[in-house]
């Protein structure tokens, strides 16, 4: 009876739209690290994913981190890898960042290579409005906040 | 008194309130995300600027680092955890404002 029992999931081709929503700031909490894994694990599902830092979730991007004198894990040279995970899509809202004084020079470069374009290099953070933002955000199947 | 702040101004009352209550001759020492108060170019600059007027403000620099920030507003001192030590044994009580 119980060799009937089979469980399937059918999610071969299936392709969801993943938002990956950070509004915190990266070393005082532990949301930035714990979103950035999850962030990883998606991308081992060949889903289409997009990354929005917003209000202090746009001090993760900031460039020359230094955790050695607060003894903890640096994470901040993950983000530069996401390209290698072909995450292509890092939105920065505009309006954060002028609120903290930062332009996208501030900002940890992050690239992809884009295989329409031959493999050419390209930047994957954009820096966007809110509304933009807002249209992005109802174009998903599944957003993940922290 | 000391007031330790180690909330990010953007996101919580936490700093603010703490300027309200601070009165002369109290420090405040921002630490954790609330190294983010001690930044130039922010909402949070002007009243900074004229809290140091009457209240010392401090600033650990380790977390500073951390988070890549360097920008501070003048007037505003960093210390390191050293300087952490000697403002807590020089003023008494201490508060942490969560």
């Amino acid at each position: 009876m119980s060799d009937d029992i089979e469980t399937e999931f059918e999610t071969e081709g299936v392709e969801k739209k993943f938002m990956f929503l950070n509004r915190k700031a990266p070393y005082g909490t532990i949301y930035a690290l714990e979103m950035l894994e999850t962030v990883l694990i998606s991308a081992a599902f060949d889903q289409d994913v997009s990354l929005v830092f917003m209000d202090d979730g746009v001090y993760q991007l900031k460039k020359g981190c230094d955790t050695k004198s607060v003894n903890m894990k640096n994470f901040s040279s993950t983000y530069k890898a996401l390209g290698d995970y072909d995450i292509q899509k890092l939105y920065v809202e505009r309006e954060s960042l002028e609120a903290r004084g930062l332009t996208v020079d501030d900002l940890t470069e992050v690239v992809y290579e884009d295989e329409d374009d031959d493999w050419a290099e390209k930047p994957a953070i954009r820096v966007v409005s809110r509304d933009e933002i807002a249209v992005l955000m109802e174009e998903q199947d599944v957003v993940i906040s922290a | 008194m000391l007031h330790l702040v180690n909330k990010s101004p953007f996101e919580r009352q936490a700093f603010e309130s703490c300027l309200g209550v601070a009165r002369k001759g109290s420090a405040i020492l921002l630490i954790e995300d609330g190294v983010y108060a001690a930044l130039k170019n922010t909402p949070f600059e002007a009243k900074v600027t004229e809290a140091i007027k009457d209240v010392k403000i401090c600033v650990l620099g380790p977390d500073l680092e951390a988070r890549g920030v360097d920008q501070v507003i003048e007037g505003v001192e960093v210390v390191d955890y050293g300087g952490f030590v000697d403002l807590t044994t020089e003023h008494n009580p201490v508060q942490s404002w969560l």
